[in-house]
């Protein structure tokens, strides 16, 4: 009995390590983060617009993007999305940064300095 | 005897006050003058290139994120069109906004009737065009984009041409429409079938073929404009010979500036490549290898050189190709993030604006040498008066 609970608790430990350490790696260092959100506004801004209020390409406002499941709209940043002018953006993010774009743009995503 | 003398001396002393109050710059041409846009401030400067130099700032234009530019044909007062569909006339004597109205949602661009009497906007949301009074920015007419019921497309391309027509392209329908507004308050529109995504559009400088780039194919589509009857052709269809396409973080734009030694020096999409068309039989007489995907192939106005930037992550880099050479004879990074170019009128100098070095450069054409530097806050395009006496722009 005793011996079952400890599993449980160390088992328990070990998954929250693990959460705590993946949403560590997927916060890039602030550094990064003022690339990223420059790349956003001024490259991804020149389809979606610097207020990123759309273009050729949709608005990425946080309405706009409420009911789209974050690992689609990841999955579209780093693939593309084929027959419409979206190119793949994996040269220049990994999946995590990916993922930390989506979840600013479904904030409001920050300003350029 | 006396009243002569004192009113000689009251008419010389108004004469003197009115010199006083007079600003200088009210007695200058604005053939040397032009406008460089500041996309994040929401602002434009007012420049000169006569002495390469910024004259004033006008702020308060709203969201330039992507910012177009046309003339008056007096060259007094720049209308600019904003992301967010502010249409602004600026007065680039007075150095102040004459007039700013919000006409849509989110707009592209827009051009200046033959006539130089109307304005009209391209539009993305809504999709459609909208005709406005030049001097006072009414709203005279609007052509929505409707290309099947309920459904809308964004316009690209937009050009003026003869006969108060203006030809513009339908990103989602596929097509080139003509509309003539002869009659300003009921327009009438002409639906050539395109090709698969138009992107952006040009029209010859005489004003007779107009160009539409397809993304969504390899290929351009061209409509005569004296004979629009027969409909629109592909020309340089095919060009990516049917390999994978490289990937396109910006998308080019096509002006009339595309013509040089009768040659067509347009972008390819999706390859790294400037393809060259001779500009009467329309067929592919060359390509040029280039260092990214080409952004504005521009040539210089005497036609000997083209110069051309790239779309990201290629953007800090300029190459110019020799047009009789038909190569690459000179490659440069004026800063990074080239977005746009400007020729002089007569093409001793270009303009180029690096975004992300917040300067403009001033490069002499012949030498390759920088004669200037302006600081700008993030400039992006740049464009000077002359096009306001050019067709299509």
């Amino acid at each position: 009995m005793d011996r079952s609970l400890l599993i449980h608790v160390a088992v328990l430990l070990g998954l929250t390590a693990l959460a705590v350490s993946t949403t560590q790696a997927a916060e890039p260092a602030p550094a990064r983060q003022k690339e990223l959100v420059h790349m956003v506004r001024q490259d991804c801004g020149s389809c979606h617009g610097m207020r990123l209020a759309g273009g050729l390409g949709p608005a990425l406002l946080p309405e706009r993007l409420a009911d789209w499941p974050d690992d689609s709209l990841v999955a579209t940043i780093i693939h593309g999305r084929p027959g419409t002018a979206m190119p793949g953006w994996q040269r220049f993010m990994n999946e995590a940064e990916a993922g930390w774009i989506v979840a600013r743009l479904k904030q409001g995503f920050p300003e350029l300095d | 005897m006396r009243l002569r003398p004192a009113i000689a001396s009251l008419v010389a002393a108004l004469a003197l006050a009115g010199c006083a109050t007079t600003p200088p710059e009210a007695l200058r041409g604005t053939g040397d003058l032009g406008v460089v846009i500041e996309r994040a401030a929401g602002r434009v400067q007012i420049v000169e290139h006569s002495t390469n130099s910024s004259l004033a700032t006008v702020p308060g234009l709203g969201d330039l994120s992507h910012a177009h530019v046309t003339f008056s044909r007096d060259g007094r007062f720049a209308y600019v069109f904003g992301r967010d569909g502010g249409l602004t006339k600026v007065d680039l004597l007075a150095r102040r906004i004459d007039k700013r109205i919000i006409q849509a949602g989110n707009s592209i661009g827009g051009s200046i009737s033959q006539d130089g009497r109307l304005i009209v906007a391209q539009n993305y949301e809504p999709g459609g065009i909208k005709a406005f009074d030049a001097d006072t920015l009414e709203l005279l007419s609007e052509v929505p984009a409707e290309y099947a019921p309920g459904k809308f497309s964004k316009v690209v391309g937009l050009a003026d041409v003869s006969g108060q027509r203006f030809v513009y392209a339908l990103f989602e329908a596929g097509e080139i429409w003509v509309t003539d507004f002869t009659n300003p308050r009921r327009p009438t529109t002409t639906r050539y079938p395109a090709g698969k995504q138009p992107y952006d559009g040009l029209v010859t400088p005489d004003g007779r073929y107009f160009l539409a780039g397809l993304f969504g194919e390899d290929g351009i589509s061209l409509l005569d404009l004296w004979q629009p009857e027969r409909g629109a052709t592909k020309i340089l269809a095919g060009y990516g010979r049917g390999e994978q396409k490289l990937p396109v973080f910006k998308m080019p734009h096509l002006r009339g500036w595309s013509l040089a030694g009768g040659q067509a020096w347009l972008p390819a999409i999706g390859r790294h490549e400037v393809l060259v068309a001779d500009a009467r039989s329309w067929q592919e007489t060359a390509r040029v290898a280039v260092k990214g995907q080409p952004v504005f192939v521009m040539a210089r106005p005497d036609g000997r050189q083209v110069w051309v930037n790239f779309a990201f992550p290629d953007n800090e880099w300029v190459q110019v190709i020799d047009t009789v050479e038909k190569r690459v004879v000179h490659t440069f990074s004026p800063g990074k993030a080239v977005l746009h170019m400007e020729f002089e009128p007569r093409g001793e100098e270009v303009w180029l604006s690096s975004r992300d070095s917040n300067r403009v450069s001033v490069v002499n054409t012949a030498t390759f040498a920088t004669r200037s530097e302006l600081p700008a806050d993030a400039p992006s395009g740049i464009f000077f008066t002359a096009r306001g006496q050019r067709i299509g722009f």
